[in-house]
């Protein structure tokens, strides 16, 4: 049992000392290297996937490391927890320390003044009263006290820069709540993304299927979001000559509280650097792309007009990618449905440019879009339980013979195409998509405030500086006072030495 | 937003007349400490040679006088040093300037591309140099100050330059003048600890070659002086660029590589303070530490800019 309390204390012990500190801030910041180095999963997974392919053993080595995830390691939440609780085994003996010595009187004056790094001494025409009464005036607004030796001598300690211990706790402290407000952010947040069509298109936050892509925390199971609703009427971007792009705008209505009830779409123009922020949720816009428009003409007359978003390839020139997918109309048969679907795929250019006869895009604007396609037909493999791409076609079913591309030409605005049975493609245009970015973080605010605190307290303990000055005033048998000043940086001395002097020489001047 | 280009022009010649000038800077500099004697060493070697110039005193007593020669030689160096600040206050009015046009000629804060970057840091360090010379008796070292400067701004002006134009969506906003221009500042400024660091390794190596540099005491406070006023700067930088991330990337913290080396510096230089504050970690450790932080720094300014791809790839390069 005593053995075991040893054990503990002297584990404690060794968790708090200013050595280990130091070794685990090393720690934290060795460890969180690899983060900036290798390829992460939160970031970017499929890169994660590439480098582990190219790097055989090694890159499966890392992985098994936790390299690849290093913010959500075993390892780096060792060294932070670590840290953490060496960071509050320090701070509560400190904070002791803080309370005595905020109570405490300045310190006795030492009997030899002489001995201070910072000293001068005079002797003058005044009482050892009028001495001290000068002194006092002058060091108003330092913490001093006056005090009587036995020897009749009066003396004065005084202090100054207190303040500096209060901006290192207020520092360390604020330092402890970041991390766990940090901490409780990352439980309790999420992120979503999806594509809304720029014409009218919606989405509400009312569950987690309404979102491509979503990431939840640990403590969020989906259910239970934050209610609102986001309408899209209209996308605007104005670009450079070059190119590069100038301004992104959306036009969107939004709904939350009351509004959902009476229907009501508030208008917001919805920017990069300036996200919606209803109902506790923020929405950003993240990024748009093109729509191609196409309407089917199938053999037996029907129409079916196609509009999937297609995935920019060149974030410059934005051209794009994808697959718009059709069922024959009329087709109840599912055997035979699945022989007759069309997939449209290639390339979309927002404002073409020929080279011979391969299509690219020279401007991000749509100014003269076009398309390269090649239409296949067959069975998409939307019924075979695998996992379909809205952006590509289901290449193993071109592999297996059961999908056969039909046709490959170049379609601008207006133009169509003939497939063998008749059926008509033609390319009607481009819409523009946004894609809108959903975060809840409900303790951000506390973190900001934190780290407000953080700069604050550490502006103070680092500015300013503790200091002490006594002041010995011993009568002499003439009549006359010998005054004598010492003084005492006790943080770095740089600085002290002007402040001192001006002070002495202040309190040694001989007229009055 | 169309760029006036007559601006942008005699901007780039003022940047260009800047490093010239910091070049000459650091030349008499260099040649203010190569004249300039050590002192105990000069002593003892004046008063071994008095004998044959019978121009100086005896070392020992205290009132030593200088040997004609030595005189000669002791203000030719100091002229050289103070014709080397001259320069330095010219170079930095001009690098100013450039700053200055730049802005003018794109009507936006001049640190959008990683050439304005640079040239903002850079001006940083040299207005911190400036002050750190009023404050302790370091002109001689003004060379080792400015020949990274250059290098700096070398790099910035060809292989980092961009023209001056408007900056993406992304950019446009009134936190880019906050952020950017608070992380580069700082960033600029721990270039003075990094230095006065590695100068301090060199003289508390004890080699002879080094006897020249000042007291090393005196390079120790110098480190920590620039950097506990660069340290909460740059803390606020980050804090900055954490508030903008909120409104511009969806989060306000998402281990971007950037963010990434910016957290690691930043516990490096907090190490860097508490070792100077704990006993057996001062002297040379932390000046150890100090100069990690510095290249962490730059690894952060030039690798994660252009080798990485992150977030923050508007480095405007290539
Ligand atoms: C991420 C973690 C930490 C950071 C960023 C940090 C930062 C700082 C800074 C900037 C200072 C001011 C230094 C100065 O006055 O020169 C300081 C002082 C101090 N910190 Fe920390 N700290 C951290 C963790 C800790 C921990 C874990 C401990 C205790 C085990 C600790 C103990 C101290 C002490 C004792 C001081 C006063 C040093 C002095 O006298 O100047 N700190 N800290």
């Amino acid at each position: 049992m005593r053995a075991a309390l040893a054990f503990l204390r002297n584990t404690w012990r060794g968790l708090t000392a200013m050595r280990t500190a130091l070794t685990l801030l090393f720690l934290l910041a060795l460890g969180a290297l690899p983060g900036a180095l290798l390829p992460q999963r939160s970031l970017n997974a499929r890169k994660v996937t590439e480098y582990i392919a190219e790097n055989g053993w090694w890159g499966r080595f890392l992985d098994r490391l936790q390299f690849y995830d290093v913010y959500a390691s075993y390892w780096f939440s060792a060294v932070y927890v670590l840290l953490f609780v060496s960071l509050v085994g320090c701070l509560l003996p400190r904070s002791w320390e803080y309370v005595r010595q905020m109570r405490a009187k300045p310190v006795l004056t030492p009997r030899n003044l002489a001995r201070m790094p910072h000293h001068a001494s005079a002797e003058l025409p005044l009482t050892p009263d009028a001495a001290v009464e000068r002194a006092r005036e002058r060091l108003r607004g330092w913490r001093l006290v006056a005090r009587e030796e036995a020897s009749g001598a009066r003396t004065i300690s005084a202090e100054r820069g207190f303040l500096r211990e209060t901006g290192n706790l207020v520092f360390h402290f604020s330092l402890l709540g970041l991390l766990v407000a940090f901490a409780l952010g990352k439980m309790f947040g999420y992120e979503g993304q999806v594509i809304v069509q720029a014409n009218g298109g919606q989405f509400c936050n009312s569950g987690v299927f309404n979102y491509d892509t979503f990431r939840p925390g640990l403590r969020v199971d989906g259910t239970d979001l934050n209610q609102f609703c986001v309408k899209v009427d209209g996308f605007h971007a104005t670009y450079l000559p070059n190119g590069q792009a100038e301004t992104f705008l959306a036009d969107i209505g939004f709904q939350s509280g009351a509004d959902l009830e009476s229907g009501e779409w508030r208008p917001y123009p919805l920017e990069v650097n300036h996200p919606l922020r209803t109902a506790g949720d923020r929405v950003y816009l993240l990024g748009h792309g093109y729509t191609p428009l196409f309407t089917v003409t199938f053999p037996n007359g029907e129409q079916r007009v196609g509009a999937t978003q297609w995935r920019p390839v060149n974030e410059l020139t934005l051209a794009s990618e994808g697959a718009t997918k059709f069922d024959p109309p009329g087709v109840p048969d599912a055997e035979q449905r699945r022989r007759g679907q069309l997939a449209i795929t290639g390339l979309l250019a927002p404002t073409a440019t020929f080279r011979g006869e391969l299509l690219d895009s020279a401007f991000p604007e749509a100014r003269d879009p076009a398309v390269a396609v090649d239409v296949y037909r067959g069975d998409l493999g939307t019924d075979s339980g695998r996992g379909q791409s809205i952006f590509s076609i289901d290449q193993k079913m071109v592999t297996d013979g059961k999908l056969a591309k039909v046709a490959r030409q170049n379609l601008r605005k207006g133009e169509s195409l003939t497939l063998d049975d008749g059926t008509v493609i033609r390319f009607d245009g481009v819409r523009d998509w946004v894609s809108i970015q959903v975060s809840h973080d409900p303790t951000q605010t506390w973190v900001l405030a934190f780290s407000v605190l953080v700069v604050l307290g550490l502006a103070v303990s680092l500015t300013v500086k503790r200091r002490r000055v006594w002041v010995r005033a011993t009568p002499q048998d003439d009549g006359r006072t010998v005054v004598e000043v010492g003084g005492l940086a006790r943080t770095d001395q740089a600085g002290y030495g002007e402040e001192f002097t001006a002070l002495s020489r202040d309190l040694l001047k001989k007229e009055s | 937003m169309p760029v006036n280009t007559t601006l942008a022009t005699f901007s780039d010649w003022t940047y260009g007349a800047a490093v010239a000038v910091y070049v000459i800077a650091a030349v008499f500099y260099l040649c203010e400490q190569a004249f300039a004697k050590h002192k105990p060493r000069e002593r003892a070697m004046v008063a071994a040679g008095a004998e044959t110039t019978q121009a100086a005193g005896t070392a020992e007593d205290g009132t030593w006088t200088p040997g004609l020669v030595v005189r000669e030689e002791r203000s030719r160096a100091e002229v050289l040093g103070r014709m080397g600040v001259a320069l330095t206050l010219l170079g930095a009015l001009l690098h100013g300037a450039s700053l200055v046009l730049r802005g003018l000629a794109t009507e936006r804060a001049p640190w959008g591309n990683m050439y304005e970057y640079t040239s903002l840091l850079t001006f940083a360090a040299v207005v911190g140099w400036l002050v750190l010379m009023r404050m302790f008796p370091v002109r001689k070292l003004g060379g080792f100050v400015l020949v990274p400067i250059g290098i700096l701004m070398f790099l910035g002006g060809t292989v980092l330059y961009a023209e001056a134009a408007p900056v993406q969506p992304a950019l446009q906003s009134y936190w880019l003048v906050v952020h950017v221009s608070v992380i580069s500042v700082s960033s600029g400024l721990f270039l003075l600890p990094g230095v006065a660091s590695v100068l301090y390794l060199l003289k508390s190596s004890g080699r002879a070659k080094f006897a020249k540099l000042p007291d090393p005491g005196v390079l120790d406070r110098l480190a920590y002086r620039s950097t506990v006023f660069a340290f909460p700067l740059f803390t606020l930088g980050i804090i900055c660029g954490a508030i903008w991330a909120e409104a511009a990337w969806g989060r306000f913290w998402g281990w971007d590589p950037k963010e990434t080396v910016s957290f690691v510096a930043w516990v490096v230089y907090a190490a860097y303070l508490h070792a100077r504050a704990t006993a057996g970690w001062r002297g040379r450790p932390s000046a150890w530490i100090n100069t990690v932080g510095f290249a962490l720094t730059v690894f952060n300014l030039f690798f994660i800019n252009l080798v990485t791809t992150g977030l923050h790839s508007y480095a405007g390069v290539g």
